[in-house]
Protein backbone atom coordinates (compact mmCIF):
# COMPACT_ATOMS: atom_id res chain seq x y z
CA UNK A 1 0.00 0.00 0.00
CA UNK A 2 1.11 3.80 -0.86
CA UNK A 3 0.80 5.51 2.49
CA UNK A 4 0.57 9.70 1.88
CA UNK A 5 4.77 9.02 3.43
CA UNK A 6 5.57 7.54 0.17
CA UNK A 7 3.51 9.24 -1.99
CA UNK A 8 4.83 12.79 -1.12
CA UNK A 9 8.73 11.32 -1.24
CA UNK A 10 8.45 9.84 -4.67
CA UNK A 11 11.54 10.49 -6.67
CA UNK A 12 11.10 12.85 -9.66
CA UNK A 13 12.02 11.34 -13.14
CA UNK A 14 12.39 14.53 -15.10
CA UNK A 15 14.93 17.27 -14.28
CA UNK A 16 13.43 20.88 -13.38
CA UNK A 17 14.68 22.25 -16.86
CA UNK A 18 12.93 19.75 -18.92
CA UNK A 19 9.85 19.95 -17.18
CA UNK A 20 10.18 23.74 -18.12
CA UNK A 21 9.44 23.91 -14.18
CA UNK A 22 9.57 28.18 -13.29
CA UNK A 23 13.03 27.06 -10.77
CA UNK A 24 14.90 25.81 -14.00
CA UNK A 25 15.50 28.99 -14.64
CA UNK A 26 18.37 30.44 -12.52
CA UNK A 27 17.23 33.98 -12.45
CA UNK A 28 14.33 33.00 -10.82
CA UNK A 29 15.74 31.15 -8.50
CA UNK A 30 17.65 34.41 -6.83
CA UNK A 31 14.44 35.77 -6.88
CA UNK A 32 12.55 33.12 -4.84
CA UNK A 33 15.91 33.17 -2.57
CA UNK A 34 15.12 37.06 -1.60
CA UNK A 35 11.29 36.88 -1.95
CA UNK A 36 10.21 37.48 1.73
CA UNK A 37 6.45 36.75 0.59
CA UNK A 38 7.59 33.54 -0.41
CA UNK A 39 9.73 32.96 2.82
CA UNK A 40 6.93 34.49 4.82
CA UNK A 41 9.52 36.45 7.10
CA UNK A 42 12.48 39.07 6.64
CA UNK A 43 15.91 37.85 7.21
CA UNK A 44 18.97 39.64 6.87
CA UNK A 45 20.90 39.74 3.79
CA UNK A 46 24.05 37.66 3.90
CA UNK A 47 26.32 40.34 3.06
CA UNK A 48 24.94 42.21 6.02
CA UNK A 49 25.88 38.65 8.39
CA UNK A 50 28.90 39.02 7.11
CA UNK A 51 30.19 42.11 7.25
CA UNK A 52 30.60 42.55 10.91
CA UNK A 53 33.14 40.08 10.36
CA UNK A 54 35.45 41.51 8.19
CA UNK A 55 34.17 39.27 5.77
CA UNK A 56 31.98 41.96 2.89
CA UNK A 57 33.73 41.84 0.00
CA UNK A 58 34.32 38.06 0.15
CA UNK A 59 37.89 36.97 -1.72
CA UNK A 60 39.51 33.87 -1.70
CA UNK A 61 42.54 33.34 1.18
CA UNK A 62 44.26 31.14 -2.12
CA UNK A 63 43.13 28.93 -5.02
CA UNK A 64 43.96 24.64 -3.85
CA UNK A 65 41.37 23.31 -5.22
CA UNK A 66 40.23 23.26 -8.89
CA UNK A 67 36.84 21.79 -9.11
CA UNK A 68 35.64 20.28 -12.81
CA UNK A 69 31.90 19.65 -13.44
CA UNK A 70 32.33 17.60 -16.31
CA UNK A 71 28.47 17.59 -17.20
CA UNK A 72 24.93 17.73 -16.20
CA UNK A 73 23.87 13.81 -17.30
CA UNK A 74 23.54 11.50 -14.50
CA UNK A 75 21.90 8.09 -14.26
CA UNK A 76 19.72 9.42 -11.02
CA UNK A 77 17.27 12.33 -10.66
CA UNK A 78 17.89 12.94 -6.80
CA UNK A 79 15.03 14.88 -5.32
CA UNK A 80 17.74 17.33 -3.76
CA UNK A 81 20.35 17.49 -6.36
CA UNK A 82 21.27 21.34 -6.61
CA UNK A 83 22.53 20.34 -10.19
CA UNK A 84 19.24 19.75 -11.40
CA UNK A 85 20.58 16.78 -12.75
CA UNK A 86 19.36 13.67 -14.98
CA UNK A 87 19.18 11.29 -17.54
CA UNK A 88 17.27 14.06 -20.09
CA UNK A 89 20.36 17.22 -19.20
CA UNK A 90 22.67 17.36 -22.35
CA UNK A 91 25.38 19.76 -21.10
CA UNK A 92 28.44 18.31 -21.39
CA UNK A 93 32.19 18.88 -21.01
CA UNK A 94 33.72 18.57 -24.69
CA UNK A 95 37.34 17.07 -24.99
CA UNK A 96 38.42 20.39 -26.14
CA UNK A 97 37.01 21.87 -23.06
CA UNK A 98 38.80 19.64 -21.11
CA UNK A 99 41.71 20.36 -23.08
CA UNK A 100 41.71 23.91 -21.71
CA UNK A 101 41.03 22.48 -18.08
CA UNK A 102 44.71 20.69 -18.75
CA UNK A 103 46.37 23.86 -20.43
CA UNK A 104 45.80 25.64 -17.46
CA UNK A 105 46.49 22.50 -14.84
CA UNK A 106 50.18 22.98 -16.56
CA UNK A 107 50.70 26.40 -16.04
CA UNK A 108 49.14 26.30 -12.80
CA UNK A 109 49.68 24.94 -9.29
CA UNK A 110 46.76 23.13 -7.36
CA UNK A 111 46.29 21.12 -4.58
CA UNK A 112 43.51 18.74 -5.67
CA UNK A 113 41.68 18.34 -8.71
CA UNK A 114 37.80 17.82 -7.88
CA UNK A 115 35.41 16.01 -10.51
CA UNK A 116 31.62 16.10 -10.29
CA UNK A 117 28.49 16.24 -12.15
CA UNK A 118 26.17 14.68 -13.04
CA UNK A 119 28.16 11.06 -12.88
CA UNK A 120 31.46 12.65 -14.23
CA UNK A 121 31.95 8.46 -15.61
CA UNK A 122 28.94 9.21 -18.10
CA UNK A 123 30.80 11.36 -19.95
CA UNK A 124 32.32 9.83 -22.58
CA UNK A 125 36.14 11.25 -22.39
CA UNK A 126 36.26 10.94 -18.57
CA UNK A 127 38.67 8.11 -18.77
CA UNK A 128 41.03 10.16 -20.83
CA UNK A 129 40.54 13.69 -19.09
CA UNK A 130 42.01 11.79 -15.60
CA UNK A 131 44.94 10.21 -17.89
CA UNK A 132 45.40 13.24 -18.90
CA UNK A 133 46.05 14.86 -15.55
CA UNK A 134 47.95 12.14 -14.37
CA UNK A 135 50.02 12.77 -17.00
CA UNK A 136 50.83 16.48 -16.08
CA UNK A 137 51.08 15.82 -12.06
CA UNK A 138 51.44 11.99 -10.79
CA UNK A 139 50.87 13.30 -7.22
CA UNK A 140 48.31 15.45 -7.09
CA UNK A 141 45.12 14.51 -5.40
CA UNK A 142 42.51 13.93 -7.44
CA UNK A 143 38.92 13.07 -6.41
CA UNK A 144 35.99 11.89 -8.21
CA UNK A 145 32.36 12.40 -7.11
CA UNK A 146 30.94 8.96 -7.74
CA UNK A 147 27.33 8.38 -7.17
CA UNK A 148 28.02 4.76 -6.80
CA UNK A 149 25.00 3.46 -8.36
CA UNK A 150 26.42 4.36 -12.34
CA UNK A 151 29.17 1.31 -10.99
CA UNK A 152 26.35 -1.42 -11.50
CA UNK A 153 23.99 1.12 -14.46
CA UNK A 154 25.98 -0.56 -17.18
CA UNK A 155 28.68 -3.14 -17.96
CA UNK A 156 30.87 -0.20 -19.35
CA UNK A 157 30.91 0.90 -15.62
CA UNK A 158 31.35 -2.32 -14.09
CA UNK A 159 35.48 -1.95 -13.77
CA UNK A 160 35.26 1.87 -12.80
CA UNK A 161 37.02 0.59 -9.50
CA UNK A 162 39.95 -0.65 -10.89
CA UNK A 163 40.03 2.27 -12.89
CA UNK A 164 40.20 4.15 -9.99
CA UNK A 165 42.58 2.15 -8.05
CA UNK A 166 44.87 2.57 -10.96
CA UNK A 167 44.93 6.48 -11.14
CA UNK A 168 44.86 6.50 -7.15
CA UNK A 169 41.66 8.48 -7.51
CA UNK A 170 40.30 9.59 -4.00
CA UNK A 171 36.19 8.49 -4.07
CA UNK A 172 33.74 9.95 -2.59
CA UNK A 173 30.21 9.35 -2.46
CA UNK A 174 27.19 10.30 -1.70
CA UNK A 175 25.08 8.17 0.67
CA UNK A 176 22.40 9.84 2.52
CA UNK A 177 21.88 7.23 5.52
CA UNK A 178 22.40 4.04 6.32
CA UNK A 179 18.93 2.90 5.84
CA UNK A 180 17.31 1.80 3.05
CA UNK A 181 14.23 3.96 3.04
CA UNK A 182 15.91 7.44 4.00
CA UNK A 183 18.30 6.67 1.34
CA UNK A 184 15.80 6.03 -1.47
CA UNK A 185 13.33 8.54 -0.49
CA UNK A 186 16.01 11.45 -1.85
CA UNK A 187 17.52 9.12 -4.67
CA UNK A 188 15.38 7.29 -5.61
CA UNK A 189 14.19 3.54 -5.28
CA UNK A 190 16.78 0.62 -5.50
CA UNK A 191 19.31 2.81 -4.76
CA UNK A 192 20.55 1.92 -1.46
CA UNK A 193 20.87 -1.60 -2.33
CA UNK A 194 23.07 -0.81 -5.50
CA UNK A 195 24.89 1.56 -3.27
CA UNK A 196 25.64 -0.45 -1.37
CA UNK A 197 26.68 -3.23 -3.75
CA UNK A 198 29.43 -0.59 -5.55
CA UNK A 199 30.72 0.51 -1.77
CA UNK A 200 30.98 -3.72 -1.88
CA UNK A 201 32.77 -3.66 -5.03
CA UNK A 202 35.13 -0.65 -4.25
CA UNK A 203 35.80 -2.66 -0.81
CA UNK A 204 37.34 -5.24 -2.43
CA UNK A 205 39.50 -3.02 -4.54
CA UNK A 206 41.20 -2.22 -1.65
CA UNK A 207 39.09 1.23 -1.13
CA UNK A 208 38.51 2.11 2.35
CA UNK A 209 40.43 -0.52 3.46
CA UNK A 210 43.46 0.20 6.22
CA UNK A 211 46.57 0.24 5.13
CA UNK A 212 45.89 0.05 1.33
CA UNK A 213 46.11 4.12 0.84
CA UNK A 214 42.99 4.19 -1.13
CA UNK A 215 40.46 6.85 -0.15
CA UNK A 216 36.75 6.19 0.43
CA UNK A 217 34.82 9.17 2.02
CA UNK A 218 30.84 9.36 2.02
CA UNK A 219 29.09 12.09 2.15
CA UNK A 220 25.93 12.60 4.57
CA UNK A 221 23.09 15.31 3.54
CA UNK A 222 19.75 15.23 5.44
CA UNK A 223 16.70 13.88 3.57
CA UNK A 224 14.53 16.63 4.32
CA UNK A 225 14.33 20.20 5.67
CA UNK A 226 16.56 19.88 8.79
CA UNK A 227 20.32 20.42 9.03
CA UNK A 228 23.35 18.48 9.76
CA UNK A 229 24.78 18.11 13.07
CA UNK A 230 27.64 16.37 14.77
CA UNK A 231 29.99 14.93 11.84
CA UNK A 232 31.93 12.84 14.03
CA UNK A 233 29.42 11.19 15.80
CA UNK A 234 27.07 10.49 12.62
CA UNK A 235 30.61 8.96 11.70
CA UNK A 236 30.27 6.42 14.10
CA UNK A 237 26.83 5.46 13.71
CA UNK A 238 27.60 5.08 9.75
CA UNK A 239 30.77 3.20 10.73
CA UNK A 240 29.07 0.83 12.84
CA UNK A 241 25.64 0.44 11.04
CA UNK A 242 27.59 -0.09 7.96
CA UNK A 243 30.18 -2.75 9.12
CA UNK A 244 27.54 -4.72 11.34
CA UNK A 245 25.37 -5.22 8.49
CA UNK A 246 27.27 -4.73 5.18
CA UNK A 247 30.85 -5.65 6.02
CA UNK A 248 31.36 -2.19 4.72
CA UNK A 249 34.53 -0.15 5.78
CA UNK A 250 35.08 3.88 4.73
CA UNK A 251 37.23 6.25 5.64
CA UNK A 252 35.85 9.58 6.53
CA UNK A 253 31.95 10.93 6.72
CA UNK A 254 31.39 14.78 5.25
CA UNK A 255 28.20 15.96 6.40
CA UNK A 256 27.24 18.30 4.19
CA UNK A 257 24.13 20.94 4.54
CA UNK A 258 21.52 21.03 1.66
CA UNK A 259 21.91 24.27 -0.12
CA UNK A 260 18.71 25.71 -1.08
CA UNK A 261 18.40 26.17 -4.51
CA UNK A 262 17.58 23.93 -7.43
CA UNK A 263 15.65 20.50 -7.19
CA UNK A 264 15.90 21.30 -3.01
CA UNK A 265 14.54 24.62 -3.20
CA UNK A 266 11.63 23.34 -5.33
CA UNK A 267 10.89 20.78 -2.45
CA UNK A 268 11.21 23.31 0.40
CA UNK A 269 8.24 25.76 -1.74
CA UNK A 270 6.07 22.34 -2.13
CA UNK A 271 7.01 20.84 1.22
CA UNK A 272 5.59 24.42 3.01
CA UNK A 273 9.19 24.25 4.84
CA UNK A 274 11.20 27.09 3.03
CA UNK A 275 10.51 30.23 5.15
CA UNK A 276 11.35 27.88 8.22
CA UNK A 277 14.12 26.30 6.66
CA UNK A 278 15.45 29.38 5.24
CA UNK A 279 15.27 30.84 8.71
CA UNK A 280 17.27 27.99 10.61
CA UNK A 281 19.95 28.28 8.24
CA UNK A 282 20.01 32.08 9.29
CA UNK A 283 19.76 31.24 13.13
CA UNK A 284 22.39 28.88 12.83
CA UNK A 285 24.65 31.65 11.21
CA UNK A 286 28.51 31.06 12.27
CA UNK A 287 31.06 33.46 11.75
CA UNK A 288 34.15 30.40 12.15
CA UNK A 289 32.37 28.37 9.02
CA UNK A 290 32.02 32.14 7.12
CA UNK A 291 35.63 32.45 7.00
CA UNK A 292 36.08 28.84 6.08
CA UNK A 293 33.88 28.77 2.74
CA UNK A 294 34.89 26.60 0.46
CA UNK A 295 34.86 29.21 -2.27
CA UNK A 296 37.92 30.90 -1.11
CA UNK A 297 40.23 28.14 -2.34
CA UNK A 298 37.88 26.97 -4.63
CA UNK A 299 37.71 27.43 -8.26
CA UNK A 300 34.82 25.85 -10.26
CA UNK A 301 34.80 24.59 -13.49
CA UNK A 302 31.20 24.72 -15.83
CA UNK A 303 30.94 22.16 -18.57
CA UNK A 304 31.37 24.89 -21.22
CA UNK A 305 34.46 25.79 -19.38
CA UNK A 306 32.90 29.33 -17.69
CA UNK A 307 34.27 29.65 -14.40
CA UNK A 308 33.08 30.32 -11.36
CA UNK A 309 32.96 30.25 -7.06
CA UNK A 310 31.37 26.94 -6.91
CA UNK A 311 29.38 24.42 -7.94
CA UNK A 312 26.40 26.48 -6.42
CA UNK A 313 27.08 29.87 -7.96
CA UNK A 314 27.57 27.50 -11.36
CA UNK A 315 24.26 25.87 -11.16
CA UNK A 316 22.78 29.46 -10.16
CA UNK A 317 24.82 31.02 -13.77
CA UNK A 318 26.71 33.50 -11.21
CA UNK A 319 30.10 33.75 -13.30
CA UNK A 320 33.06 35.16 -11.54
CA UNK A 321 33.21 38.51 -11.58
CA UNK A 322 36.14 40.48 -13.00
CA UNK A 323 37.86 39.89 -16.56
CA UNK A 324 39.10 36.12 -15.99
CA UNK A 325 35.44 34.34 -16.20
CA UNK A 326 36.40 31.48 -18.95
CA UNK A 327 39.35 28.76 -19.14
CA UNK A 328 40.95 30.63 -22.12
CA UNK A 329 41.13 33.63 -19.98
CA UNK A 330 42.41 32.20 -16.84
CA UNK A 331 44.51 34.76 -14.94
CA UNK A 332 45.52 33.37 -11.79
CA UNK A 333 46.24 36.83 -9.82
CA UNK A 334 43.39 38.38 -11.30
CA UNK A 335 41.25 34.80 -9.62
CA UNK A 336 42.86 35.27 -6.44
CA UNK A 337 42.08 38.69 -5.94
CA UNK A 338 38.81 39.16 -7.06
CA UNK A 339 35.40 39.21 -5.04
CA UNK A 340 33.13 36.46 -4.66
CA UNK A 341 29.27 36.65 -5.86
CA UNK A 342 27.33 35.73 -2.42
CA UNK A 343 23.68 36.16 -2.71
CA UNK A 344 20.84 34.36 -0.01
CA UNK A 345 22.04 30.67 -0.28
CA UNK A 346 25.26 31.39 1.08
CA UNK A 347 23.77 30.53 4.03
CA UNK A 348 24.08 26.84 3.73
CA UNK A 349 27.43 27.23 3.63
CA UNK A 350 27.85 28.69 7.22
CA UNK A 351 25.07 27.07 9.45
CA UNK A 352 26.32 25.42 12.39
CA UNK A 353 29.72 23.75 11.96
CA UNK A 354 29.25 24.93 7.97
CA UNK A 355 29.33 22.87 5.04
CA UNK A 356 31.72 22.50 1.81
CA UNK A 357 32.17 19.68 -0.81
CA UNK A 358 34.92 18.31 2.46
CA UNK A 359 31.86 18.34 4.85
CA UNK A 360 32.43 20.74 7.90
CA UNK A 361 34.35 23.36 8.22
CA UNK A 362 34.23 24.68 11.93
CA UNK B 1 -5.56 34.60 23.11
CA UNK B 2 -6.85 32.54 20.43
CA UNK B 3 -4.93 28.93 20.33
CA UNK B 4 -3.48 27.63 23.62
CA UNK B 5 -0.48 26.39 21.40
CA UNK B 6 1.46 27.80 18.81
CA UNK B 7 4.19 25.90 17.08
CA UNK B 8 5.21 29.89 16.98
CA UNK B 9 6.39 29.87 21.02
CA UNK B 10 8.89 27.24 20.55
CA UNK B 11 10.98 30.12 19.33
CA UNK B 12 10.33 32.54 22.27
CA UNK B 13 11.30 30.22 25.22
CA UNK B 14 14.92 30.94 24.85
CA UNK B 15 13.94 35.03 26.11
CA UNK B 16 11.07 34.03 28.92
CA UNK B 17 13.99 35.71 30.86
CA UNK B 18 12.89 38.85 29.65
CA UNK B 19 9.58 38.98 30.98
CA UNK B 20 10.68 38.37 34.61
CA UNK B 21 13.11 36.40 37.25
CA UNK B 22 16.03 36.70 34.53
CA UNK B 23 18.45 35.13 36.85
CA UNK B 24 16.63 32.21 37.28
CA UNK B 25 15.59 31.84 33.43
CA UNK B 26 19.70 31.85 32.84
CA UNK B 27 20.81 29.11 35.67
CA UNK B 28 17.91 27.12 33.91
CA UNK B 29 19.21 27.26 30.30
CA UNK B 30 23.05 26.79 31.57
CA UNK B 31 22.05 23.68 33.26
CA UNK B 32 19.74 22.79 29.81
CA UNK B 33 22.94 23.45 27.90
CA UNK B 34 25.21 21.41 29.97
CA UNK B 35 23.00 18.26 30.42
CA UNK B 36 22.93 18.06 26.90
CA UNK B 37 26.51 17.74 26.11
CA UNK B 38 28.40 15.08 24.93
CA UNK B 39 29.01 13.33 28.67
CA UNK B 40 29.02 9.66 29.58
CA UNK B 41 25.76 9.37 27.16
CA UNK B 42 26.31 10.99 23.76
CA UNK B 43 24.16 14.12 22.91
CA UNK B 44 22.86 11.28 20.26
CA UNK B 45 21.48 9.52 23.17
CA UNK B 46 20.38 12.35 24.90
CA UNK B 47 18.14 13.61 22.24
CA UNK B 48 16.35 10.12 21.92
CA UNK B 49 16.03 9.89 25.94
CA UNK B 50 14.18 13.82 25.78
CA UNK B 51 12.30 12.38 22.87
CA UNK B 52 11.11 9.89 24.80
CA UNK B 53 10.46 12.11 27.48
CA UNK B 54 8.53 14.79 25.50
CA UNK B 55 5.94 12.28 24.82
CA UNK B 56 5.44 10.72 28.29
CA UNK B 57 5.11 14.65 29.08
CA UNK B 58 2.96 15.08 26.13
CA UNK B 59 4.65 18.29 25.09
CA UNK B 60 4.16 19.43 20.99
CA UNK B 61 7.12 22.19 21.84
CA UNK B 62 9.35 18.92 23.11
CA UNK B 63 8.38 16.57 20.57
CA UNK B 64 8.85 19.34 17.70
CA UNK B 65 12.20 20.32 18.88
CA UNK B 66 13.23 16.85 19.81
CA UNK B 67 11.77 15.39 16.22
CA UNK B 68 13.59 17.65 14.76
CA UNK B 69 16.94 17.03 16.91
CA UNK B 70 16.75 13.50 16.91
CA UNK B 71 16.58 13.67 12.86
CA UNK B 72 19.84 16.03 12.76
CA UNK B 73 21.68 13.49 14.58
CA UNK B 74 20.85 11.25 12.57
CA UNK B 75 18.96 9.19 14.34
CA UNK B 76 16.74 6.45 12.27
CA UNK B 77 12.95 6.28 11.89
CA UNK B 78 13.61 2.71 13.89
CA UNK B 79 15.53 4.49 16.85
CA UNK B 80 13.07 7.39 17.52
CA UNK B 81 9.76 5.40 17.56
CA UNK B 82 11.30 2.56 19.62
CA UNK B 83 12.28 5.66 21.90
CA UNK B 84 8.68 6.56 21.96
CA UNK B 85 7.22 3.07 22.42
CA UNK B 86 9.79 2.82 25.82
CA UNK B 87 8.19 5.89 26.76
CA UNK B 88 4.72 4.63 25.97
CA UNK B 89 5.46 1.10 27.53
CA UNK B 90 7.04 2.89 31.04
CA UNK B 91 3.90 5.08 31.10
CA UNK B 92 1.70 1.98 30.79
CA UNK B 93 4.29 -0.08 33.21
CA UNK B 94 3.35 2.35 35.84
CA UNK B 95 -0.21 2.52 35.40
CA UNK B 96 -0.40 -1.00 35.63
CA UNK B 97 1.94 -1.62 38.08
CA UNK B 98 -0.35 0.73 40.43
CA UNK B 99 -3.02 -2.17 40.19
CA UNK B 100 -1.11 -4.16 43.01
CA UNK B 101 -2.24 -1.30 45.08
CA UNK B 102 -6.12 -2.04 43.75
CA UNK B 103 -5.32 -5.92 44.14
CA UNK B 104 -3.87 -5.11 47.84
CA UNK B 105 -7.35 -2.89 48.64
CA UNK B 106 -9.47 -5.12 47.06
CA UNK B 107 -8.52 -8.46 48.67
CA UNK B 108 -8.63 -5.96 52.04
CA UNK B 109 -12.24 -5.63 51.30
CA UNK B 110 -13.20 -8.93 49.57
CA UNK B 111 -14.27 -11.89 51.09
S1 LIG C 1 22.68 14.42 -6.50
FE1 LIG C 1 24.35 13.51 -7.67
S2 LIG C 1 23.62 11.45 -8.15
FE2 LIG C 1 21.84 12.65 -7.56
S3 LIG C 1 20.98 13.47 -9.47
FE3 LIG C 1 22.38 15.01 -8.62
S4 LIG C 1 24.32 14.61 -9.62
FE4 LIG C 1 23.07 12.77 -9.87
S1 LIG D 1 27.35 29.15 -1.81
FE1 LIG D 1 29.28 29.27 -2.90
S2 LIG D 1 29.75 31.46 -2.92
FE2 LIG D 1 28.22 31.14 -1.32
S3 LIG D 1 29.42 30.84 0.53
FE3 LIG D 1 28.96 28.81 -0.30
S4 LIG D 1 30.76 28.34 -1.52
FE4 LIG D 1 30.79 30.56 -1.16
Amino acid sequence: MLTAHHTQTMNPVKSLKALKHALGDSGYQIQVLNDHDKLGRHLPLFREKIAPFGLFPLKPTQIDIFQVNVGKMCNQVCSHCHVDAGPDRKEIMTQETMQECLDVLRKHKFKTIDLTGGAPEMNNNFRWFIEGIRAIDSEIKIIVRCNLTIILANKNYHDLPEFFKQHRIEVVSSLPFYTASRTDSQRGNGVFEDSIKALQMLNAMGYGQEGSGLTLNLVYNPAGAFLPSGQDGLEKEFKKALKTKYGIHFNSLFCITNIPISRFLDYLLVSGNYGEYMEKLVNAFNPTAASNVMCRNTLSIGWDGFLFDCDFNQMLDLKVLGRSQHLREFDMSELTNRKISINQHCYGCTAGAGSSCGGEVA
Amino acid sequence: MTNYYNSEDLKKFGKIGEFGAKDMAADFFKYYGGVFADGALSGREKALIALAVSHVLKCPYCIDAYTSTTLEKGCSEDEMMEAVHVGAVMAAGVTLVHSTQMINKAKELMM
